[in-house]
């Protein structure tokens, strides 16, 4: 057997001892930092993916509610304002059909105190008639009942009136 | 391309054999191509850089021996190397290098632990792996979070890869606990190969004692990880009748240690043989003497070389795909296939949930 063919004990034993050296050391300074280091980095990118795409979700159920929310407004502003005319509407209705009352009540007032003021009136006027004609009547009598012969005559044109009452 | 450096791996080990015994009449020439590229792939007490005519520049490395008896002696190979000069071998301590072998002069048993080219290459590779990835690491901390940036990117999508394409489709969704050895394994592997490439360089992950180590390693995670499904396959394979069990559950256990054996080999051959392929091209010149097989060296050499760039990486990757589908096979809750075998013999019941 050719030297080259044969392992010699020397190098097999140096071999062996700094191979596991190597190994040890390189196992404990620098492949597990890379590959913690490596396993990070990609969990972190794929988190980083994941994240990205539920916060694309998100921001589109976001937007969805968006629209929702803009269109539920808008129903909200158009109910509100046709409610706000509606009472607006009621209130002047109800606010003329009060003041068209209130007018009538006044007119009727007025009506009714004109009346008594005319029935006042009349009743002064038929008093002040009557007095007046007292008056009138008792200045013709003191003349009058000088002459019995005119007495006699207006005590019948009084019973004529009283006949054709 | 495995197979073709295979066989070009075999043509070349037998061409050497065979130039054995003209070998000592070709030292006179000065120029043996067999030994210069046993040389080169092989390991050795001292690095030598290169040679020129003022001299070679080599660096001595220590040597570490273990006599039982005398116990431990450690000195530089300066002492007992010949470099690259012919002669005796020289003595020291009672040790000499005899084809960079370690012996002792009175033939008693040696351990011979020194650090060789091989393992200041590897002392080399650990250290240059060990800032790159502290520096990968220390990346992840200051820009946490975030992009990766320098280093850091270069990195990133190798070990991702191995992460989702190698360990998480063959293991399954216990791939985590094997993730520092796979990594380390691609990287050791693949740094390893390349800087096999360098000129000059050691041929570290094409020597067998090494890929030897990796191998078993793989094996020991395999049967150390297993569940009982696991074994359950092996001593009771479903879907084999009754009278060949006995032949299954032995083709089965060898089973077990050919997948480790196949990738000691398959490493150490594809990265043995580029480097052989290579060597021979650079041959060439020095076997025709001339000027005018330059171009076809430079040429096959380079395409050899930016194929074996390729190879490094691709056979770096294969180690890891398969130390993990092993691993896989190992960890599996349920095979598939095994619930439609039983379900076809009736024995439905084992795997009913």
């Amino acid at each position: 057997m050719p030297a080259f063919l044969s392992p010699e004990l020397g190098l097999i034993f140096w071999q062996l001892v700094i191979f596991l050296l190597v190994l040890f050391l390189l196992a404990k300074f620098a492949w597990k930092p890379i590959l913690l280091a490596l396993k990070e980095r990609e969990d972190s990118i794929e988190g980083a993916l994941r994240m990205a795409d539920q916060a694309k979700i998100e921001m589109q159920q976001l937007k969805a509610g968006n629209e929702k929310l803009l269109t539920e407004a808008r129903l909200e502003r158009d109910r509100m304002m046709q409610e706000a005319t509606q009472m607006a509407n009621q209130h002047r209705e109800a606010e003329k059909a009060r003041a068209t009352a209130e007018a009538n009540t006044i007119i009727q007032q007025a009506r009714e105190a004109i009346q008594q003021e005319k029935n006042a009136a009349l009743a002064e006027v038929k008093n002040t008639a009557a007095k007046l004609s007292l008056d009138i009547a008792e200045r013709i009598l003191r003349r009058e009942l000088t002459d019995p012969a005119a007495q006699t005559q207006l005590v019948d044109s009084y019973l004529k009136d009283v006949k054709l009452n | 391309m495995k197979r073709l450096l295979s066989i070009l791996l075999c043509f070349v080990s037998l061409s050497v054999f065979a130039n054995e015994p003209a070998g000592e009449g070709a030292k006179a020439e000065g120029f043996n191509p067999g030994e210069m590229i046993l040389h080169h792939i092989g390991d050795s007490h001292e690095w030598h850089w290169l040679a020129t005519d003022n001299g070679n520049f080599t660096t001595y490395l220590p040597i570490i021996a273990y006599r039982p008896g005398k116990g431990v002696s450690v000195f530089s190979s300066k002492h007992i190397s010949n470099g690259e000069s012919e002669g005796p071998a020289k003595e020291y301590d009672g040790l000499k290098l005899d084809h960079e072998k370690l012996v002792s002069t009175d033939g008693s048993k040696v351990y011979d632990f020194s650090i060789t080219k091989n393992i200041a290459a590897l002392i080399g590779s650990a250290v240059l792996m060990l800032v790159i990835f502290t520096a990968v690491a220390s990346g992840y901390r200051k820009n946490h979070g975030r992009a990766p940036k320098g280093i850091q990117s270069f990195f990133e999508p190798i070990i991702v890869f191995i992460r989702d394409e190698v360990a998480k489709k063959n293991i399954g969704p216990k791939y985590e606990r094997y993730m520092p050895y796979l990594l380390t394994v691609f990287f050791f592997i693949w740094f390893n190969n390349l800087l096999g490439l360098t000129p000059g360089a050691a041929n570290l992950s094409g020597n067998i004692a090494v890929t030897m180590v990796l191998a078993l390693m793989t094996l020991v995670i395999t049967l150390a990880s297993s569940n009982k499904y696991y074994w359950a396959h092996i001593f009771a394979t479903p879907g084999v009748p009754k009278p060949l069990l006995p032949i299954m559950i032995i083709v089965e256990v060898i089973g077990i240690f050919t997948k480790p054996f196949s990738l000691m080999i398959r490493l150490f051959a594809n990265i043995t043989a580029g480097h052989i392929v290579v060597l021979s091209f650079i041959s060439l010149v020095f076997i025709f003497k001339s000027w005018a097989v330059a171009p076809v060296t430079l040429a096959f050499g380079l395409f050899i070389n930016v194929l074996e760039l390729l190879v490094a990486l691709l056979q770096a990757f294969i180690f890891t795909l398969l130390t993990s589908m092993y691993i896989g096979g190992a960890v599996e809750d349920h095979h598939d296939a095994d619930l439609q075998m039983g379900y076809d013999d009736g024995s439905a019941s084992t795997h009913a949930h």
